[in-house]
């Protein structure tokens, strides 16, 4: 990667990010994903329609009524879901007609929060991303979130009167190491003692819970309440705002676009990213080539978990401003199936992220207006993620012809880590 | 058949001085710590009462009073002698029975230093251990079924939460059998799914895992808030009763210990002994074996591969959609969302501790739950001990073993990949 490639071969080495993407993409075709994210849709749309008590009430007199009912309730399901999550465009048009500034904010609300959402599940999704590169399956992202919020509050609240050009950027760094620790263990256990990084990934999220429920009814816990929850942080530690309330929109979107150009960059751009995607690929090509898969190993873990880590501090630090103990989110999970969605590659996953966030606000809306509870998201989640590591059943429902080279399977390895 | 299982079995008990020696200094170490932790402060004269008969029960037994020094040191001074002499001559293939034996020593000195001055149930303690050691245990054992078969199964906890929910709704609407049967069949089904993504489609079986676990949870607390929270008669499906085995529950002290209980506590004995015995002295144990083992070699010998993994995959979630039900039908009588609450993990750490079998899964669902039960009393007594780091114990155990510092673990060779035929 560093000598200097022969002439006829600049311009394929300068690409941009898009060109890579769709290079990286194109082998498994495009179509693969939005089918996927169409039938995850279908589905969770049909489990609606089951599980709604007047499509029962209905069935007993006519089933074909039923079947009507059915759709109408995963429509008006969607429709709630759709005006949640992006807004509703009469009203929207209508508070621009009228100029009133409260009126635009509360009408663009929907899509400030699903940025709002969006942003801890691109942090969380490039943590699990840059894990697949280098052949390792960080599942203990909700750990390392937990660790990083818990870092990061800390060192919102405790620290005062240094400005905020300061005490921001430390602040989030200190979570985005608080992450990095807790991907560091099973790193370092996997690259020394070969101890699996899923299990101990897994051992390390639960690890992870324990401690924060001590620290929270114990050394963190707000001086004043009853309650596991943190004094609230610094004004100077918060990830600022553009917008008046209720847009909660704040910065910590455009530093998770900017992490995910730098994790770009390092994944495709330098000799250390090299390394990393060979040891990910092929791990006898790497240590043929003399690379230090140990180093790369420890580094790529805590790296991983150190993105998980911003995730967290991303919350405490732009959404909550301090940390209660029911915090756990389900990003640990859900980020495993953005990493795949976006076939661990850092622009996929914003997409991805964008999709995911989208939902999740669009679902807090729709529990509210179409009283369908935010889990059927979870629903739709699990059946995109089970389309998209599978492709083989997306491509016999929709009749697709398999692809002519060997498709990249999605990082099948051993349990033994050897 | 049985020969050959037998050679396998013994092959693998061999002791490196290394590890002796480490286990040696593992023994001394727990010693000093008794000493420095739970000898020294304690004022010469103060007893200790544990009480032998959990509450309720009618065997009873006079207390056990004790001074609490004496005992103390006495387990510090055998433990060091025990870690003399495995220093020196080595227990050799007894080695793990005494390090257990050095670890209830620990554990005695711990409740003995705790109860200092005042008194403990310990009958009680063991009774919720193994009350609580009974989720995670049949959890293992799923594990066990999966992954001796070389198929990884972290959906466990996704397959007991389905389990849960499903056993209290049909247990509400029917009755407690036909709910327990409907848990286990609830099990069955989403073990299919895992079987086709991972063994079929051949998918990662981790993310098979996680599109399962992501999916019950989704499921079941969308059909609670939708329906069993708004609905009482819907989630009240009532629990299986105790019963007492005659004869053996009047065994002073064990008896109301283990033989008291209801049908989930007895059907993790009899798989326990039926799991081993299918397992080590069956063809179709040995099946299932070599297929996680060498899957290519049991294939050449003509065994299916496929629909043997299938098969043990299915009954591992249904013993997952059995203990699952525990939670609604066996302990609590009510469904609540993700109720589970990591119980399926730590079964697969129990799975991990208790080296893929059934008896070692039993013995680590023990240590798991007792590291539970005991941390619920920890606040009673007093020991200033926060029960969180209690609670963390069976995590950072197993990671201790899997990085193979007293001994690695035997995990099927297999484990993970899917079979590709050719």
């Amino acid at each position: 990667m560093t000598e200097k490639p022969a002439p006829e071969e600049n311009r394929e080495v300068k690409q941009s990010a898009l060109q890579i993407f769709i290079e990286e993409t194109m082998g498994v075709s495009f179509l693969i994903p939005l089918l996927a994210i169409l039938t995850g849709l279908i589905l969770g749309g049909i489990f609606i329609a089951i599980t709604s008590e007047q499509v029962y009430a209905t069935w007993r007199d006519s089933p074909l009524l039923a079947i009507q009912t059915g759709f109408g309730e995963a429509w008006s399901a969607y429709r709630a879901l759709f005006i949640g999550a992006i807004g509703d465009p009469a009203r929207i048009i209508a508070a621009l007609q009228s100029g009133d500034a409260a009126a635009i904010r509360s009408a663009f609300n929907p899509i400030s929060d699903s940025l709002v959402q969006t942003t801890p599940y691109i942090f969380a999704g490039l943590a699990v991303a840059l894990g697949f590169r280098a052949g390792l399956f960080n599942i203990g992202a909700e750990g390392q979130l937990f660790m990083g919020a818990i870092f990061a509050v800390y060192a919102g609240y405790s620290i005062k009167g240094l400005p905020t050009v300061i005490h921001l950027p430390l602040a989030f760094l200190i979570g985005a190491i608080g992450g990095g620790l807790w991907g560091f263990i099973p790193g370092l256990l996997k690259a020394k003692t070969g101890g699996h990084e899923v299990i101990n990934t897994i051992m390390m999220n639960y690890i992870a819970f324990r401690l924060s429920e001590y620290l929270l009814r114990g050394p963190l816990q707000r001086p004043d309440s009853f309650n596991p929850i943190t004094p609230f942080v610094e004004l100077s530690a918060r990830l600022p705002k553009f917008f008046a309330d209720p847009l909660r929109f704040h910065l910590g979107f455009f530093v998770a676009l900017g992490v995910a150009y730098l994790v770009y960059w390092l994944l495709f751009k330098t000799r250390w990213g090299f390394d990393l995607r060979t040891v990910g690929n092929s791990p006898n090509a790497a240590r043929y080539a003399g690379m230090n898969i140990v180093m790369v190993t420890i580094v790529a873990m805590s790296l991983s978990g150190a993105l998980a880590g911003m995730a967290g501090a991303n919350e405490v630090l732009g959404v909550n401003y301090n940390l209660a103990l029911a915090f756990s989110s389900g990003y640990g999970f859900d980020s495993i199936a953005l990493a795949l969605l976006g076939k661990s590659h850092p622009l996929g996953v914003v997409l991805a992220s964008l999709l995911f966030g989208t939902l999740r606000a669009g679902a807090i809306q729709m529990q509210v207006s179409a009283g369908i509870p935010i889990d059927i998201i979870s629903v739709v989640q699990a059946l995109i993620l089970a389309f998209i590591a599978a492709p083989a059943i997306i491509r016999t429902i929709y009749r697709l012809r398999a692809p002519s080279v060997a498709e990249e399977g999605v990082f099948v390895r051993g349990w033994g880590g050897d | 058949m049985a020969t050959s299982t037998t050679t396998l079995e013994r092959a693998r008990v061999y002791v490196s001085p290394t590890r002796q020696r480490v286990f040696g200094i593992v023994f001394l170490a727990l010693a000093i710590a008794i000493w420095l932790l739970f000898a020294r402060g304690l004022e010469p004269g103060t007893t200790t009462t544990f009480r032998l008969t959990p509450g309720g029960s009618s065997v009873t037994l006079p207390n056990w009073e004790f001074t609490t020094s004496t005992a103390v040191y006495l387990a510090a001074v055998f433990s060091a002698a025990l870690g003399g002499y495995q220093l020196a001559l080595g227990f050799k293939k007894r080695t793990e029975l005494v390090l257990g034996l050095v670890a209830g020593l620990f554990i005695f000195a711990f409740l003995a230093w705790a109860a200092a001055g005042t008194s403990l149930n310990v009958a009680g303690l063991l009774r919720s251990t193994l009350l609580r050691a009974v989720p995670i245990t049949l959890g293992a054992f799923s594990g066990v079924l999966c992954e001796r078969a070389g198929v990884v199964n972290i959906a466990i906890e996704g397959m007991m939460l389905t389990g849960a929910m499903v056993g209290a709704l049909v247990g509400s609407v029917t009755n407690l059998w036909i709910g327990l049967l409907a848990a286990i069949l609830a099990g069955a089904i989403l073990a299919l799914v895992h079987a086709v993504l991972s063994i079929t489609y051949k998918t990662d079986q981790i993310v098979s895992g996680t599109v399962i676990n992501i999916f019950a949870i989704g499921m079941t607390s969308y059909i609670s808030a939708k329906f069993m929270q708004r609905y009482q008669a819907l989630n009240n499906p009532g629990i299986f009763s105790d019963f007492e085995i005659p004869l053996l529950s009047k065994i002073p002290f064990l008896g109301p210990i283990l033989f008291d209980h209801n049908i989930f506590v007895y059907a993790l004995f009899v798989f326990m002994v039926v799991l081993h015995l299918a397992l080590f002295y069956t063809r179709w144990g040995l099946r299932v074996r070599s297929v996680g083992e060498h899957p290519k070699a049991a294939d050449t010998l003509g065994i299916n591969v496929f629909r043997t993994r299938y098969m043990s995959v299915i009954l591992g979630g249904m013993m997952a959609g059995f203990g699952g039900a525990y939670f609604t039908l066996g302990s609590v009588g009510r469904f609540d969302e993700v109720m589970t609450a990591g119980r399926g993990f730590i079964g697969l750490a129990a799975m991990i501790f208790g080296n893929w079998t059934p008896f070692g899964s039993f013995g680590a669902g023990m240590l798991f739950g007792f590291a539970d039960s005991l941390a619920s009393k920890i606040a009673i007594l007093g020991v200033p001990i926060p029960s969180e780091f209690l609670l963390m114990a069976p995590y950072v155990a197993t990671m201790i073993v899997l990085a193979g510092i007293v001994g690695r673990g035997h995990m099927p060779a297999a484990d993970g990949q899917p079979y590709e035929k050719e």
